[in-house]
């Protein structure tokens, strides 16, 4: 057993797996806690999907698909941040820019398959879909700086933000400046979908942002040890998922989004065990 | 090539028969996916229904029966595990992911055609069969049956469900009886304009209507007549510019959107 894990970390995709999935998981997790808490689920969701248009919009302008997904996740954000109001006027803004966006992205996808000769037909499924076993070493670096950064800034506004997310009234009169913060966070939660795209595909960041965080407050209320369970929830399926899918061969963020789901259904099977007695 | 030439090909009319059936369905729904803040839950659907047509793929070669036994199976999810409103948005989040890993891993069982995947995703109407047609009349049938039926109460509880609730409408058999009638709508929406693209005609023409007028009846006339025209004119100009219908119609319904926005602004 020892003898087939120290195999499986002698290879360098599995190393490179292995960093950038471990920086992603914790600024996903905790990123993810204030998502869940601010009820921002959708609007993750819609950045998530923005990703793979900008990605696409980056490869026809030349650039990397790197640099599309960075700068089209936090315009969007920063967008919807300074646009959104609350409640069904957000999820109506939200909802309609969001179909154009992948209507732009669809557009971009058929323009790069069919003018590039170079073109990889499976870049628009990687970035759907994510491909964190063939990440190269810039990727890595790239997405651990990212992941590291908003892990160090989310920790940094972590009080006035739980403050605001909790009792928004309450937070503006004690003097927090909730639009600002508001905003701000938006753009965190870009750079973290933007990060963690690479790996697990703009369709499945739900799996990092929301699941976990879902399930440690289903399994406490407190806040501060709620966002500690779920970031090193976040760490541990990808862990698991990852050394899944090197033993069997199916896709990685099958085996991610698989067990992220079943830890979800035990803790609100649990949940409404104890609720009962 | 003139529009006679265009329309004389037997693709183009399946492509404008089945557009127009979905479209019909589609804003018949969208002020009721509106008032009930269904637009995320209709996302997940619609993800969701990939899930089912690559399990209906794998086993039987056909995407849409899949599409249409997992939007059913996801409305009920959603309805089963999102009993409180403040919880519903994680919920569906979460089945989400989890439905989407599963559609990759059944995808990768898919030794098929190669394009299976982006058609579902983003849709392929110029490829619609009689089948799928008589298939999507016979869908677009049940739902204005079931419309038709619980418009009355439908609109009650959405607009008040307390008052409803104490005037003795069944709440909450209303809302799993329309989570059903919006998968179906779903997963017949999905072949023609793919599952990333649903909203541009279940959300953005309601949406456009009910910033037109505050009437129900006469907003479900203009969403459904809003629906119609961003999918026929999307079709004709994707088939003469060669580039996907989904980026027209999308486009479209944006730009009306904001157009009536900008307007509704000014007027004040």
């Amino acid at each position: 057993m020892i003898q087939a894990l120290q195999g499986m970390l002698a290879l360098d995709f599995m190393r490179n797996a292995f960093v950038a999935g471990s920086f992603i998981a914790l600024s996903a997790g905790l990123v993810g806690y204030f998502v869940v808490l601010r009820n921002q689920v959708f609007t993750a969701d819609a950045l998530g999907h923005t990703a793979f248009t900008g990605g696409m919009g980056g490869l026809i302008a030349g650039l990397d698909l790197l640099v599309g997904v960075f700068a089209s996740c936090i315009a969007v954000a920063l967008a919807i941040g300074t646009l959104g109001g609350r409640g069904r006027g957000r999820d109506v803004a939200v909802g309609t820019v969001f179909a154009w966006v992948l209507g732009l992205g669809v557009l971009f996808l058929s323009i790069y398959t069919t003018s590039f000769s170079t073109a990889n037909g499976f870049a628009g499924v990687n970035v759907l879909f994510g491909s964190i076993l063939s990440l190269h070493p810039v990727q890595v670096l790239v997405a651990s700086l990212a992941a590291a950064f908003t892990l160090l800034a989310t920790v940094a506004v972590a009080r006035p933000l739980l403050f605001m997310s909790l009792d928004p009234d309450v937070a503006r009169a004690r003097g927090v400046p909730t639009a600002m913060l508001g905003a701000a966070f938006m753009v965190l939660v870009a750079v973290t979908v933007a990060e963690a795209v690479q790996a697990v595909g703009a369709l499945l960041i739900f799996a990092l942002l929301v699941t976990p965080a879902a399930t440690a407050q289903s399994m406490s209320s407190r806040p501060w040890l709620g966002m500690v369970l779920s970031a090193f929830i976040a760490l541990a399926i990808v862990w698991a998922g990852l050394v899944l899918a090197y033993f069997i061969a199916y896709p990685a963020s099958f085996f991610i989004t698989t067990l992220a789901f079943a830890l979800y259904l035990g803790s609100q099977f649990v949940l409404r065990l104890r609720s009962r007695t | 090539m003139s529009i006679g030439d265009y329309l004389q090909f037997s693709f183009v009319q399946h492509a404008l028969i089945a557009g127009a059936l979905v479209a019909v369905i589609c804003g018949l729904i969208g002020p009721f996916v509106i008032t009930r803040r269904a637009a995320f839950a209709v996302h997940g659907t619609a993800e969701l229904s990939f899930t089912g047509a690559a399990a209906g793929l794998v086993v039987a070669d056909d995407a849409v029966a899949g599409a249409l036994i997992g939007s059913i199976v996801v409305a009920a999810a959603i309805g089963l595990l999102a009993v409180r409103e403040r919880e519903r948005d994680s919920a569906i989040g979460v089945i989400l992911a989890f439905g989407l890993g599963a559609g990759v891993w059944l995808l990768g069982k898919y030794h098929g055609f190669s394009n299976a995947a982006t058609n579902i995703l983003f849709g392929y109407i110029f490829g619609v069969s009689d089948d799928q047609i008589w298939l999507l009349l016979a869908v677009a049938e049940g739902v204005l049956i079931a419309m038709t039926l619980l418009y009355r109460p439908l609109l009650f509880a959405s607009v008040d469900p307390d008052v409803a609730e104490a005037r003795g409408v069944a709440v909450g058999w209303l809302a799993i009886a329309f989570l059903v009638i919006l998968a179906l709508a779903v997963a017949v929406t999905v072949q023609i304009v793919g599952t990333l693209l649903i909203f541009a005609l279940l959300v953005t023409p309601g949406a456009a209507a009910l910033q037109l007028t505050a009437r129900p009846a006469r907003s479900l006339a203009l969403s459904i007549i809003f629906s119609l025209v961003f999918t026929w004119l999307g079709l004709a100009l994707a088939y003469f510019t060669d580039r996907p219908a989904g980026f027209f119609i999308t486009t479209l319904a944006f730009g009306a959107y904001l157009l009536i926005r900008g307007a509704r602004i000014l007027a004040r």
